[in-house]
């Protein structure tokens, strides 16, 4: 179905942050994504990838101003995936503590300051504590490793979307998928063997890449540049 | 739980590392990217560059490095060094940046790390401080900075704090006493600094043994220990600082690279 639509999988660029790394690791993963600036490249795409760094104010401010908050709705109710990491897991839910921001409200529920932290932001690698085994975990090992930056994490009304969770300090999602959504609180493209694996995950549940793209990623992180 | 990192750091100077990284098996040995490739393939948690640059020209020359790092190494970068504005770390971070560690540029202007923070999230700010201590007064640290030679007369525990305050979201914490020494990291100065803010604190300044990074982590209560000399030559790799760390029951991410 992913090639009924022309783009394939767009990042979505709202003028923050680290765009280059995501895509930088889908393209060694073999798929060809490309920078979604405009509201059309959202609406043409059949797995809209949302990265994250920055705020939730002035992240959904940019959305909205430029238009990418409805045409990510409507993508995604038109059938497209809702792919978020960070702040692009954060942005699904209903609405954010962080600067009282309303989010996309893709999915029912609030987005939280990490309870009892022992220190804030979450920098550093934590691991994801498998709940419900899902194709977008295979070949992941309990507690593997992953990398984190946040300080905020959701609080999905339905627990059920929960795939893998974390703690520090408490517990809280670390990737959840419901239907055609996914999040991952941590970075996947900045994770290691881990995240490429997860990505690589994806990109084949997504339909981007094909079935006979499961083999191994071979030697991950000592890799030829991206060309 | 959260694990605790090891971070080499590379002195990027205009596009060459400097300050004697070697590898034995590498045909270009001043090349930032494969250097940064090869600590990633052997379990460094994230990588600092530190352009040490004096040209304002240098500029391109480290986003360039900072882009092609990007295309190969898959854990966080942090890249510090002559950035002055919220304009200049953007770039930064869209060469492929996670975070951006600011030092004398703060100092001159502090508000700049709110405007950073305000931006792109406190995550990606680093507050990098080059603290001595100050002679004859146990316990108190003085910020110094251009690139070491230059004293500014703040306190360090309390600009650390103000920092941290106006928008940093982690503290880079080295010891110019201990800088280049191998004697160890300033447990006392990184002790004060961990009481005082409550974002990650990583340590810096005086690794020469495994044992000492397990020290930086266990005594000082560093999140993270940062490196350079100590992983040169192979003398100590980052493997063999995992196992002291492990050992001395400190969680850390064992290194999956090696797997097929």
């Amino acid at each position: 179905m992913s090639g009924d639509r022309p783009s394939g999988i767009v990042v979505v660029d709202y003028g923050a942050g680290n765009l280059v790394s995501i895509r930088n690791a889908l393209t060694l993963l073999g798929a060809a994504p490309t920078v979604a600036t405009e509201p059309g490249q959202v609406r043409d795409a059949a797995v809209v990838l949302v990265p994250g760094v920055g705020a939730s104010g002035p992240a959904m401010e940019r959305l909205e101003r430029a238009g990418l908050a409805t045409a990510i709705r409507d993508a995604v109710g038109d059938g497209a995936w809702y792919v978020g990491i960070c702040l692009g897991l954060q942005l699904l839910f209903d609405r954010s503590e962080e600067d009282g921001a309303e989010m996309l409200g893709l999915l029912a529920g609030e987005v939280v300051l990490i309870a009892d932290a022992p220190r804030l932001p979450h920098i550093g690698w934590n691991q994801l504590d498998i709940v419900r085994p899902d194709p977008l975990l295979d070949g992941l090992a309990d507690g593997a490793p992953a990398y984190f930056v946040h300080s905020y994490v959701a609080r999905p009304a339905d627990r059920s979307i929960v795939l893998a969770e974390t703690e520090h300090g408490s517990r809280f999602p670390s990737v959840i998928a419901q239907g055609r959504i996914v999040g991952y609180q941590p970075h996947p493209e900045r994770s290691g063997v881990d995240g490429l694996r997860l990505l690589r995950n994806l990109l084949t549940v997504t339909g981007i890449l094909g079935a006979g793209a499961t083999e191994a990623i071979a030697q991950p992180v000592l890799v030829p540049e991206v060309a | 739980m959260l694990l605790r990192r090891v971070i080499p750091c590379l002195d990027v100077k205009d596009g060459r590392v400097v300050k004697g990284v070697r590898f034995v098996d590498l045909t270009d040995e001043g090349d930032p990217p494969t250097l940064a490739a090869r600590h990633a393939a052997d379990g460094a948690d994230e990588i600092v560059f530190l352009d040490i640059s004096a040209a304002p020209e240098a500029r391109g020359t480290l986003l360039d490095v900072v882009e092609r790092t990007a295309k190969r190494v898959f854990v966080p970068v942090t890249v510090g060094g002559g950035v002055r504005t919220a304009d200049e770390m953007r770039d930064v971070l869209r060469a492929g940046a996670d975070k951006v560690a600011v030092n004398s540029a703060a100092v001159r202007e502090p508000e700049m790390l709110t405007a950073c923070a305000r931006r792109f999230g406190r995550q990606c700010v680093v507050i990098s401080v080059d603290a001595r201590a100050v002679p004859d007064e146990p316990g108190r640290w003085e910020v110094v900075i251009a690139g070491g030679r230059t004293p500014t007369g703040l306190d360090a525990i309390e600009w650390i704090t103000r920092a941290v305050e106006l928008g940093a979201g982690e503290v880079l914490l080295t010891s110019i006493d201990r800088d280049g020494t191998k004697e160890g990291f300033d447990l006392p100065l990184l002790r004060a600094a961990v009481a005082a803010v409550d974002v990650p604190v990583v340590a810096s300044g005086g690794a020469g043994t495994p044992a000492d990074m397990v020290a930086a982590i266990t005594e000082g209560h560093a999140d993270a220990v940062l490196a350079a000399s100590i992983f040169h030559r192979g003398i100590h790799s980052i493997d063999s600082v995992k196992d002291a760390l492990a050992a001395a029951g400190v969680p850390v991410r064992r290194s999956a690279a090696v797997a097929a």
